[in-house]
């Protein structure tokens, strides 16, 4: 059993999940019809794009803090494109390609100049957050969204909107890739032990600019999704995501010490947080108890990990 | 005639201003089991990150097969046929075996791992490190036995030949033994034996001299970064090649004021580690200064950090003054026992403080505040008393020399006003001015009467300062002896064990 939780560290979160989603089940009345499902589906995308590449970054033994000021600068670089006269398309491509443009440069400068990544993102984070605003003019852009709203729009018809299909294929992806090519198997390699990735003839370096790139990449789709949910360009949209991000990836198992993570285990944590937030709010629990619980649990899970770890 | 499978010519190679390599020669042809051999710091390890690709050099050349060898890295190395087996154990500690030992070579197509291929290579080669002993691919590495890791590496090693097209050209094995028990090291020089029938070169690094004439043909003996002899292995007396390991004469003057040895402050009987030393018994007395000589690895820091409460003792007696039994660091402190770290910049100080913030460090004022005048004027005395170089007291601990600092970390210890001083390595990398004030402080606090336990893998030291000096081998430490009855050559057959 315990051989089985080492090697699947996504269980402990998924046995939290299913406990949690039965307690909601039974507590709060409506929790559990598929519309609210789908709710929770669509609130989580945002989410569970950026956990995606935070898993990435930080099974290589990095962070990336500036994903909150990524999605806010992508809404505001799509409606700005759109209200340019350009089409969904370009507005799209021209979101993902300036939110990997910036992943690159921040893994470029955590590579090459040796600086630590928590400080580049930093960085990252008000730079991204200020050019939000300066391109926005420091207020809302409101555009036609040209159907880039259906994305995740509630008013479809499907149940799930194609947003939520994509955040799946995108994390089916991101844990093939972890797991089966081997630039997975070097960012385990590069987070576990830099030192001996180097001397086994690992490119630490690029991939650790290919990690940030990916990561920057996802949290643009990111913000496209952000952008579809609130049709207009926010530059004071998303902040403290990134918090929210890093919570998924290490309720998931993740160790910000790198090493150790897994996408399914990130996914779970996203899930986890948006159901007690939505179970909380069917329950008319206030806010701050929420807060509160979330917060606990990001502190229970770790502490769990780390007794796990002290036992094998 | 053939050209030599590697040909070594006037290497060499500098970190900053201090060269680890002045001018190596060596050469080895196909199919020889070549020794490289040295006392601690003379320089093997660098030679062979060099020949890995590891670090660059700065003169010299190399070739390989006659060709020119100029790795752009430990990539290129290993694709062209030399695998390393790392003296400190290269692994990812999160990863399971299979990763570990394909890491750098998985087979794969368009970035995919090919499933099949990996588990072919990884098996083959674990087969063949491990000897048929079952070991679970997909064991992570950090649950292995220290044994079977450094055998996980072997195979990364073995593995290497498949990404060179199927030769292995070279086998770089730095201290391969170290946590090898007898079969897996009867087992490794089967394996070592085997590769160099079918054609590959291995250089082989110990310090253990009674493998080496077991497993190597010849060997070649580096000495402060030159090599200083080669030879066969068969046709030269052990004796003869510790005197080339040794070789220097003890150029410096060791000032020795007579001293009175007292009463015993600090002694231990078969103290063990959790992991290191195995069994260490002795004792120390004031106005005294015992040696303590061995190789890297033997145990000795250990055996420091055991005292001063820093690892966990496993069991034996162990007594400071009249308490008994292990203690924090805090109350070693208390009790009057100071260590200095011969990890100087990471452990021993805080180095981005000043040289006052660092005295102050286990003293603070009487009242428990740390005056900022009252530290400057306290850092003032030690620097005149110990002749520290710098600015002043508010100077940055890093911006100082090694021997400054090393001054700065004693001079901690004496602030405290310790009576029993732990010294692991106090002279390693600084210059001959400060070893020489160190080595006169040292003589001085112990004509005062105080008690001083010296780590030092510099025997010439050793033998200068210390009164008694006791050998540390493999984990256990010898009886000491009077300084007087060593030589370098007799401290060097204990250690190495021959």
């Amino acid at each position: 059993m315990r051989k089985v939780l080492a090697r699947q560290p996504w269980l402990g979160p998924m046995a939290a999940l299913v406990v949690t989603w039965t307690f909601f089940a039974i507590r709060a009345p409506g929790f559990a019809s598929m519309v609210n499902a789908a709710t929770m589906a669509r609130q989580t995308t945002v989410v569970a794009l950026c956990a995606v590449g935070m898993t990435l970054v930080i099974v290589s033994g990095g962070i990336d803090l500036s994903v909150g000021s990524a999605v806010a600068f992508t809404t505001v670089v799509v409606a700005a494109t759109l209200k340019a006269g350009h089409g969904p398309v370009v507005a799209v491509l021209a979101g993902l390609a300036v939110a990997t443009a910036c992943g690159a440069i921040s893994g470029a400068m955590i590579a090459k100049l040796r600086m630590a990544p928590f400080i580049v993102t930093l960085g990252a984070m008000s730079i991204l957050r200020g050019a939000a605003k300066g391109v926005a003019d420091e207020q809302k852009i409101d555009v036609d969204p040209r159907g880039l709203d259906a994305l995740l729009s509630a008013s479809s018809d499907s149940v799930l909107p194609p947003g939520v299909w994509i955040a799946v294929l995108v994390g089916v992806a991101g844990a093939l890739a972890l797991r089966t090519t081997r630039f997975g198997r070097h960012l385990y390699a590069v987070g576990s032990n830099e030192a001996t990735a180097l001397v086994c003839g690992v490119d630490v370096a690029r991939v650790k600019i290919v990690v940030y790139a990916i990561a920057g990449a996802l949290a643009g789709l990111a913000g496209v999704m952000q952008f579809s949910r609130l049709t207009v360009g926010d530059p004071t949209d998303s902040i403290g995501l990134e918090l929210e991000v890093i919570a998924a990836v290490v309720i998931g198992g993740a160790s910000l010490s790198g090493g150790e993570g897994t996408v399914l285990g990130s996914l779970v944590g996203a899930v986890l947080m948006a159901v007690i937030r939505t179970g909380c709010n069917f329950m008319g629990v206030h806010n701050w108890v929420q807060e509160i619980v979330t917060g606990g649990i990001i502190v229970v899970a770790v502490a769990m990990d780390r007794l796990r770890h002290r036992r094998s | 005639m053939a050209a030599p499978r590697i040909a070594i010519r006037k290497l060499s190679k500098a970190f900053g201003s201090t060269p680890a390599l002045a001018g190596v020669d060596l050469e080895a042809g196909g199919g020889e089991v070549h020794a490289v051999l040295g006392e601690n710091g003379a320089g093997k390890s660098t030679l062979l990150k060099v020949l890995a690709g590891v670090v660059g050099r700065d003169a010299g050349t190399m070739e390989v097969d006659g060709q020119p060898w100029d790795p752009s890295g430990p990539a290129d190395a290993r694709g062209r046929g030399l695998a390393m087996v790392h003296q400190e154990l290269a692994l990812c500690p999160h990863l399971d075996v299979t990763a570990n030992v394909a890491l750098g070579i998985e087979p794969a197509r368009l970035g995919l791992v090919r499933g099949a291929a990996l588990a072919r290579l990884v098996e083959g080669a674990l087969g063949r490190a491990f000897g048929g002993r079952a070991v679970d691919p997909r064991m992570r590495v950090s649950e292995l036995p220290l044994a079977d890791r450094q055998l996980v590496e072997v195979a990364r090693a073995l593995a290497t030949a498949s990404a060179a097209g199927g030769t292995l050209r070279v086998l770089v094995l730095d201290e391969p033994t170290s946590s090898l028990g007898a079969t897996d090291v009867d087992r490794l020089f089967g394996l070592v034996r085997d590769l160099a029938a079918q054609g590959t070169t291995v250089l082989y690094v110990s310090h253990f001299l009674e493998e080496v004439t077991r497993i190597a043909g010849r060997f070649t003996v580096l000495r402060d970064g030159v090599s200083v002899g080669s030879g066969d292995v068969a046709s030269t007396p052990v004796d003869d090649i510790v005197r080339m390991m040794a070789g220097r004469e003890i150029a410096e003057a060791f000032p020795r004021t007579p001293r009175k040895a007292g009463d015993v402050v600090l002694s231990t009987r078969e103290l063990a580690g959790m992991k290191l030393p195995l069994e260490a018994t002795l004792e120390l007395r004031r106005g005294e200064v015992l040696g303590i000589a061995g190789l890297v690895g033997a145990g000795r820091t250990e055996l420091l950090r055991a005292i001063f409460g820093l690892d966990r003792v496993r069991s034996g007696e162990l007594r400071v003054g009249a308490a008994i039994g292990p203690a924090s660091p805090a109350r070693r402190l208390a009790q009057g026992v100071g260590f200095a770290s011969e990890d100087r910049k990471a452990e021993g100080l805080a180095t981005s403080l000043s040289i006052a913030d660092n005295l102050v460090l286990s003293r603070l004022g009487p009242s428990g505040l740390g005056l900022p005048a009252r530290s400057r004027e306290a850092a003032q005395r030690w620097i005149e008393r110990l002749g520290i170089k710098c600015s002043g007291p508010d100077q940055r601990v890093v911006e100082l020399s090694g021997g400054n600092q090393q001054k700065v970390q004693i001079a901690r210890l004496l602030h405290h006003d310790v009576d029993v001083l732990l010294l692991d390595e106090p002279t390693r990398g600084i210059d001959v001015a400060s070893k020489a004030q160190i080595a006169a402080l040292v003589d001085e606090l112990a004509s005062r009467g105080k008690a001083v336990l010296l780590v030092s893998s510099w025997l010439p030291e050793l033998l200068g300062m210390a009164d008694r000096i006791a050998v540390m081998h493999r984990g256990r430490l010898l009886p000491a002896r009077p300084a007087a009855e060593c030589d370098e050559a007799s401290l060097l057959r204990e250690a190495v064990g021959a």
